[in-house]
């Protein structure tokens, strides 16, 4: 099986602001935080009440569905407050850095598959592990037909993974060996077509080399294009950092929750990499890399097409590598629906002569640029949708709810980041990540 | 430009939530997103978003029209002033023709425009951008002497069954426009049809002809018109299909711009083209004996297969979907204009017959997909028992 994947549909789009290479190791958070939200669909029960201590790895909270799996503090130290929102539900856990403390696991030689799973489990490792369908935390008790993990991002501004982890191939390796025992086939990689990779030299691992646009880098459209999912099928997905991570956590006995974040956009002075940890606050790197101006900022957990908003003072996401800070777009442009009105504004569209500019890149910020209407041109999305699934058709059977139907277009096959580039490049405006989003959580409701 | 902002929020403070005119905040909005665009940034799913927007889209597509709308204003002067057999300029005959087209825009716009207000209001949306095209292409469609009353009444009959009644713009299955003309020429066929109504004011001078080609080959008259007559446009018709040649540099805008389906005008002139060359080969009636590449430059077919068949919400929606849709489009228009010449312009019925089936042919197309899953499944299911 190494067949290379080609995508022709899709969209590159070149925004300024990518962060430059080089590893920022001195910011220093005192904050800490775990969110739910990171985790799709997740119900939380607390074990910990604010002011107890913590340390690093012990437990926070657990999932109220699969009570195995735990979700531990990145750090030791301090519960400082529980923030809640609407109806008592949990926003975010803030933990204040205090200590040296950790909690050890005893590592056995011998490693099979069901003492891997109960470390994972304890650890809080085992949610860097995430299933397809759906995109949620992998099930402890399935064996997916396959593990994938994709080496290279095609987002807008986002990583470089093989220079994120150039410090990180003897782990990276021996993650792949652990999560290698956790399924009967063999784990794969997909990688850029970049002549040099590290990733290129892993063992045990199927190596495919992908090509095209952006979502190239997106698991859902690799894995339709090597083992599409069935009904009842699970192909587990996990990113590079985190097999670091369960890498690291075998070899020290301790969790770890190493996390490279690049901080880039137009609205950033020196965009720039940092070495710090998961959840950790981000006001501390801002200050480092510096705002262009005081006008309002917005601020990202993940890229601009499928990221989730945050605060200066929030923290960043649990699976994230990146954290985009754009300016926000509340102005008005008088005129500016004019066909070939504001070409600086990137357009997919050839309504528009912004192509012309497209080597320089483009300075980008929240306008809506336009208002929500009904859908009415179409042909659009399927251009930058490359899966074999028709992305209009979809999101009707998912606006009506119908679940037979929306098993029989693909559901399955697709979470909402897919549908990133539709939200960006449709002219209704419609909010197609919201609309996959529901239906998936429909999904688990109903047919689980 | 802050001035005139500010003012405009002044005016808009009454409509906003919870004042004393918030029903009618569609109406104020409508009017203040035509000078600005809203300052509206993403709340949810992706936080940038593509420049174009339906605004966008839709004035493309009225610029498209605009060639065959000018060529369309110019040919009715030169119509009537030809038939009078006096000497004219250019300008006398575009003149002219802006006294007869210019009316009727204003009352199709004014008409359509009032019931999407109240819909809009009504339904508590905004106003959808859609009727700006329909409202232009009304006009385009009409024979120069009908009256005005009658474009009020087709374009309120067109807006509010064939559109609203289906939920607005992007819910239709009829393209409204073609309604509108479809309503006049079975209700006032009088004024639709005939060798009297497509040059303006024909019926008052004795002796003078303003037959169309189409229906002169009908009747099994000689037909007096080059095909380079017939390409640009100086022949009598509906006001603005003549000009294969304008209609033609519209196509190119909905091309380069990639508003209109390029498959579905290829699709059109392919099935029209095949069903053509087949009519000839039988040659069993003058219609039947007219030249294929006649057919293409005659007639409505080249502005309805441009600008009507190409509506995104009726036509099919998937790439092939787009191209069956297309080449039916092609061989009905031709073949109701030489099976039933009661109706020689065949394309209108063409296009309305083809949206309803536009459903039908991309349900095969979604189940081809749909099917295709299923036995993969089905295989994966095989293959673990």
């Amino acid at each position: 099986m190494s067949k290379d994947i080609r995508l022709r549909k899709g969209a590159d789009l070149n925004l300024v602001g990518k962060a430059e290479k080089k590893i920022n190791v001195k910011s220093k958070s005192d904050l800490f935080a775990i969110q739910p939200d990171d985790f799709f669909s997740l119900t939380p029960k607390l074990i910990v009440k604010e002011g107890e201590e913590v340390s690093k790895g012990s437990p926070v909270f657990y999932d109220k569905n699969n009570i195995s799996i735990n979700f531990v503090s990145p750090v030791s130290g301090i519960l400082r407050s529980v923030n809640r929102v609407a109806k008592r539900k949990i926003e975010s856990i803030v933990i204040e850095r205090q200590g040296d403390r950790e909690i050890i696991h005893d590592i056995p030689k011998e490693l099979n598959r069901g003492n891997i799973i109960e470390l994972l489990t304890n650890s809080g490792c085992w949610p860097f592990i995430r299933q397809r369908p759906y995109n949620i935390i992998a099930d402890p008790n399935d064996t997916p037909k396959s593990i994938l993990i994709s080496c290279f991002t095609s987002a807008p501004l986002d990583v470089d993974f093989d220079f994120i982890l150039e410090n990180n191939k003897e782990d990276f390796q021996s993650g792949i060996n652990i999560i290698q025992k956790l399924t009967n086939n063999n784990v794969v990689l997909t990688v850029s077509d970049k002549p040099t990779s590290f990733f290129k030299n892993i063992k045990n691992v199927d190596i495919i080399k992908v090509s095209g646009p952006h979502p190239s880098a997106n698991p859902s459209v690799q894995i339709q294009k090597l083992f599409p999912i069935n009904v009842g099928e699970k192909v587990w997905v996990i990113r590079p950092e985190d097999i670091v991570n369960i890498g690291l956590f075998f070899k020290t006995g301790v969790y770890q929750a190493q996390r490279t974040i690049a901080l880039a956009g137009s609205s950033l002075k020196t965009p720039q990499y940092f070495k710090t940890k998961i959840g950790s606050q981000i006001e501390p790197l801002i200050k480092i890399a510096g705002l262009k101006s005081k006008s309002q900022t917005r601020y990202i957990n993940g890229d601009v097409l499928t990221g989730s908003i945050t605060t200066n003072d929030g923290f960043i996401g649990f699976y994230n590598n990146l954290l985009s800070v754009i300016p926000e777009g509340n102005k008005y442009r008088m005129f500016g629906w004019l066909p070939f009105m504001d070409n600086s504004i990137l357009s997919l569209s050839r309504t528009s002569l912004s192509w012309l500019f497209s080597n320089k890149g483009y300075e980008i910020d929240t306008n809506l640029n336009g208002e929500e209407r009904a859908i009415v041109v179409t042909g659009e999305m399927e251009k930058v949708f490359p899966m074999d699934i028709y992305p209009m058709q979809l999101l009707k059977v998912c606006m009506t709810g119908d679940i037979e139907k929306m098993e029989a277009f693909g559901i399955y096959e697709v979470v909402p980041e897919d549908f990133g580039l539709i939200d960006y490049a449709n002219t209704s405006k419609i909010e197609a990540q919201e609309i996959i989003s529901d239906a998936i959580k429909l999904m688990i409701k109903e047919a689980g | 430009m802050n001035f005139l902002r500010k003012k405009l929020d002044e005016i808009k403070r009454p409509f906003s939530k919870g004042e004393k005119w918030e029903k009618f905040a569609p109406a104020i909005n409508a009017f203040d997103t035509f000078l600005f665009v809203p300052n509206h940034t993403t709340q949810k799913g992706s936080h940038i978003r593509d420049g174009v927007d339906l605004k966008r889209t839709m004035v493309t597509v009225i610029i498209a029209l605009l060639p065959a709308l000018f060529y369309g204003i110019y040919n009715t002067g030169f119509q009537y002033l030809k038939q009078l057999g006096t000497d004219f300029t250019f300008m006398d005959a575009f003149i002219h023709g802006s006294m007869k087209i210019i009316p009727m825009i204003i009352v199709s716009y004014v008409v359509g425009l009032t019931i999407e207000f109240a819909f809009a209001i009504y339904r508590g949306h905004e106003v959808n951008e859609g009727y700006l095209v329909t409202g232009m292409l009304v006009p385009m469609i009409m024979p120069v002497d009908i009256p005005l009353w009658m474009v009020a009444v087709s374009v309120a009959f067109a807006v509010i069954i064939a559109k609203e009644a289906f939920g607005g713009t992007g819910m239709n299955i009829l393209n409204p426009a073609l309604t509108a003309r479809a309503f006049a020429f079975f209700a006032y066929p009088t004024y639709m049809s005939g060798n009297k109504v497509w040059v303006s004011e024909a019926g008052m001078i004795d002796g003078v002809s303003g037959e169309t080609i189409l229906g002169s080959l009908a009747a099994g008259q000689k037909i007096n018109y080059s095909m380079l007559e017939m390409f640009s446009g100086s022949i009598p018709g509906s006001i603005a299909e003549t000009s294969t040649l304008w209609i033609l540099a519209g196509a190119f805008i909905l091309i380069a711009t990639g508003v209109g389906s390029w498959r579905i005008m290829a699709g059109g002139v392919l099935g029209a083209s095949i069903m053509g060359l087949l009519f000839n080969f039988w040659g069993a009636n003058p219609l039947m004996s007219f030249n294929w590449m006649n057919h293409l430059v005659v007639g409505g077919f080249a502005f309805g297969i441009v600008f009507m068949a190409t509506d995104p919400v009726s036509a099919a929606q998937t790439q092939k979907g787009k191209w069956i849709y297309g080449v039916l489009v092609g061989v009905f228009c031709i073949m109701i204009r030489v099976f039933n010449p009661a109706y020689p312009e065949g394309v209108m019925l063409a296009i309305l017959l083809m949206n309803v089936f536009a459903p039908t042919i991309d349900h095969y197309v979604y189940n081809s997909n749909v099917i295709k899953r299923k036995k993969r499944w089905e295989s994966a299911l095989i293959k673990t028992a």
